[in-house]
C-alpha cells in the first residue's frame, strides 16, 4: 500500500516514475472477427494525468474496459497480452473485487444510483465495513467537496441522486468513485454531460487529485487533454498510433504526421 | 481527512486475498445457480413422468393415424374402443382461438390506455382492479359462464344450448385478458421516455407517438403477453370444462358445443382404473399438451430472438 506521503516526492518530477500499470501486446477482439484494439504496448506512470485521445471506435473504450477486468461482464469480448497493476497481471489476481475497488471508473453518462446522495457517496466505504456515522460523514463531505458538488446539495443529502440533473449526476459519480480512494482513477469522457465552467471545476480537481493518484483521462476533447495531461496516447482504428509528452504533441513535435491532423482537427 | 483516507485503504483486502466477501459471494452464486437448474430438472421430471404413465399404451394400443384423425373418442366402448383426439383439438383450438380474438384487443388496449393515456389515481386504480380480476378463480369464471352466459346466449341467439364454443371463448378471453393486460402494460412501462420525447419534439400525435415509435419498440413483449394468452387458452381446465358444453364434436359454428383435451382429462381421469389402456390414453394427450405448449414457447423464443437480431 502506497500512502500519499510517499507518492508526494515523485508526483511532479515528470521523469521516469514508476509504473502503475504497465501494458504488454494488448490486443481486444469482439465475437470473431471485430478487433477493438490490436498490439497495443505502454505504460501509465504512478501520479501523472495520463490522457487518451482518438476519434470513435478507436478502441479507447474498450481498452478501459480491460484495464479493471470489466470485459467479465461484456459477453463476446477477448483478451490477449498482459496487464500488470502494481506490477502484478490482473488476468490472475485471486480476489478481482479487490482490485476494481482500487481502480476508478467514471463512464461518460452520468450514474446516479437510485438511493439518496449521501448513501451514493457511501456505498464503497460501506460495502469496506466503514458504518460509523461520524467517519463516514467525513468522506461524503470530502468526496463531494472535491467533485464539486458539495455546495450544492450539502442541505440535501437525502435527496434521491437519480434525480439530480445530468451534471449534477457526473459529479455524483466523481465523488462516488472517490469514496474508496482509488489508486487509479479512470475517466471515460467524463464531461459529455457537464456545463463548461463545471468542466473546468471538475478539471482543476483532477491536477490536485494527481498528487494523490494516477489517473487515466479518455476525452474527445483535445484541448481537455492538452489542459491536463501529463502525456497523451493518439489511438487511431484499434492502433495506437503515439505516445508522447503532451507539450511535445501539441508543439507539434510528433512522430506520425496523422497524430498532428487529428490535433489541429483535420479528421475525426 | 488524513484520517478518512487511510480508514479506507486500510481496510481494502489485498488484491491477491480472497476475503469473507469473496467467499460469501461464491457461496451466493453456487445457490442461485442451484435454483436456476431446478427448473429446468422439475420440467425434465415432469416430462419423464408424464412420459412413463403413457408409456404402455405409446407401445401397444396406439395408431398414429387413429389418434390424431379420428374424431371419435369412445374409450368406455366395451367392443372396441377407440382414442381419436382430433374432436378434442378442434375443441381446445377454437375456443382458444376465439378467446384470442375476445382477449387481444380488449387486453392491448387496455395496457395502452393504463400505460400511455391514464395518469395519477386512475392509473393505480385501474392496476389495481386488472391485477384483481387476473385473481379471480377459474371455477368462478366457469361458474358465470354456466349461470350467466348460458341463458343470455340462449336468449340472445335463439339457440338450444348456451354451452358451446362462443359461450366458451368468451369467458376464457375474459378470462385471459387481466394478465395480457398486466404483461403488455409492462412491456410499455419499459419503453424509455426518451423515444416518446423525441417523437413528440418531430409533431407527431398521442397515436401517432404510441404508433411508430411505441409499441415497435414494445413488440417483443407484447408478442410474449399474446402467446401468454394462447398457452393460458390452451392449458385452462376448469372453466372450459364448465362453458363448453363437454360433449365430442367437430364444431361447425361457434353455436356448436364441444370439448377441450385439458377438461378430458380432468373428466375422465379420476374414472380410470390406474395403468388401464384409458389411463395411459389420458397421460398421452398429457404427453400432446406438453408437446404443443412446448412448441408454443419455442417458437415465441424464436420469433423474440429474429426480432432482437434485425
Amino acid at each position: 500500500m502506497v500512502m500519499p506521503a510517499e507518492q508526494a516526492g515523485v508526483a511532479d518530477s515528470g521523469q521516469q516514475a514508476p509504473a502503475k500499470i504497465e501494458v504488454k501486446d494488448l490486443s481486444i477482439h469482439y465475437g470473431s472477427d471485430f478487433t477493438a484494439l490490436s498490439e497495443v504496448s505502454l505504460q501509465i506512470r504512478e501520479n501523472e494525468i495520463f490522457g487518451i485521445i482518438g476519434p470513435a471506435n478507436a478502441g479507447k473504450t474498450s481498452f478501459l474496459k480491460s484495464l479493471n477486468r470489466m470485459d467479465d461482464f461484456t459477453a463476446g469480448m477477448r483478451i490477449s497480452g498482459d496487464i500488470l497493476f502494481n506490477d502484478i497481471n490482473i488476468r490472475a489476481v485471486r480476489n478481482v473485487y479487490a482490485l476494481r475497488s482500487r481502480i476508478g471508473v467514471v463512464f461518460p453518462l452520468p450514474v446516479g444510483l437510485p438511493l439518496t446522495i449521501y448513501d451514493n457517496v457511501a456505498l464503497a466505504p460501506r460495502l469496506r465495513g466503514i458504518n460509523e456515522k461520524a467517519e463516514l460523514d467525513v468522506i461524503v463531505e470530502r468526496c463531494l467537496e472535491r467533485a464539486a458538488l458539495w455546495d450544492e446539495v450539502k442541505d440535501r443529502l437525502n435527496a434521491l441522486g437519480s434525480l439530480l440533473s445530468g451534471g449534477q449526476q457526473q459529479r455524483l459519480t466523481i465523488a462516488r468513485a472517490l469514496s474508496q480512494e482509488p489508486e487509479v482513477l479512470m475517466l471515460d469522457e467524463f464531461s459529455i454531460a457537464v456545463d463548461p465552467v463545471t468542466t473546468m471545476r471538475i478539471e482543476d480537481v483532477l491536477k490536485e487529485l494527481k498528487q494523490e493518484m494516477t489517473i487515466i483521462l479518455v476525452t474527445n476533447l483535445v484541448q481537455q487533454a492538452h489542459r491536463l495531461a501529463d502525456r497523451t496516447a493518439f489511438f487511431l482504428n484499434g492502433q495506437c498510433v503515439e505516445i508522447g509528452d503532451t507539450e511535445d504533441l501539441f508543439s507539434g513535435n510528433v512522430k506520425d504526421s496523422k497524430t498532428q491532423d487529428y490535433i489541429e482537427g483535420r479528421f475525426g | 481527512m488524513q484520517q478518512a483516507q487511510t480508514a479506507i485503504s486500510g481496510r481494502l483486502p489485498d488484491i491477491d486475498q480472497r476475503d469473507l466477501a469473496w467467499y460469501v459471494d461464491k457461496l451466493l452464486q453456487f445457490l442461485v445457480f442451484i435454483g436456476g437448474i431446478s427448473a429446468i430438472i422439475l420440467i425434465i421430471g415432469i416430462f419423464t413422468f408424464v412420459t412413463i404413465e403413457g408409456f404402455g399404451f405409446l407401445l401397444e394400443g396406439f395408431s398414429f393415424k387413429e389418434f390424431f384423425l379420428s374424431e371419435w373418442w369412445e374409450p368406455t366402448d366395451e367392443d372396441e374402443p377407440t382414442y381419436g383426439i382430433l374432436a378434442l383439438v378442434a375443441g381446445t383450438a377454437s375456443v382458444t382461438g376465439l378467446a384470442m380474438i375476445v382477449a387481444i384487443p380488449f387486453s392491448l388496449g387496455a395496457a395502452v390506455y393504463i400505460g400511455e393515456f391514464s395518469t395519477g389515481k386512475t392509473r393505480e386504480a385501474l392496476k389495481v382492479m386488472v391485477e384483481l380480476l387476473a385473481a379471480i378463480p377459474s371455477v368462478v369464471w366457469g361458474f358465470i359462464g354456466l349461470s350467466i352466459m348460458n341463458p343470455l346466449i340462449i336468449k340472445l341467439f335463439d339457440v338450444p344450448v348456451g354451452l358451446n364454443v362462443l359461450n366458451a371463448g368468451i369467458i376464457l378471453g375474459l378470462m385471459a385478458a387481466p394478465i395480457m393486460t398486466s404483461i403488455a402494460e409492462d412491456a410499455l412501462k419499459a419503453v424509455p421516455d426518451r423515444y416518446r420525447e423525441a417523437a413528440e419534439a418531430l409533431g407527431a400525435t398521442r397515436w401517432q407517438v404510441i404508433y411508430k415509435t411505441v409499441l415497435p419498440a414494445a413488440k417483443n413483449g407484447l408478442l410474449g403477453a399474446v402467446l401468454l394468452g394462447v398457452g393460458r387458452g390452451f392449458g385452462e381446465t376448469m372453466a372450459v370444462l364448465m362453458a363448453t358444453g363437454h360433449a365430442i364434436n367437430i364444431p361447425g359454428s361457434v353455436f356448436d358445443s364441444v370439448r377441450a383435451l385439458t377438461a378430458t382429462i380432468a373428466a375422465e381421469l379420476g374414472e380410470t382404473a390406474v395403468g388401464s389402456e384409458h389411463y395411459q390414453a389420458l397421460f398421452t394427450i398429457g404427453i400432446f399438451l406438453f408437446l404443443i405448449t412446448f412448441v408454443i414457447n419455442l417458437t415465441a423464443d424464436l420469433i423474440v430472438r429474429g426480432i432482437r437480431k434485425s
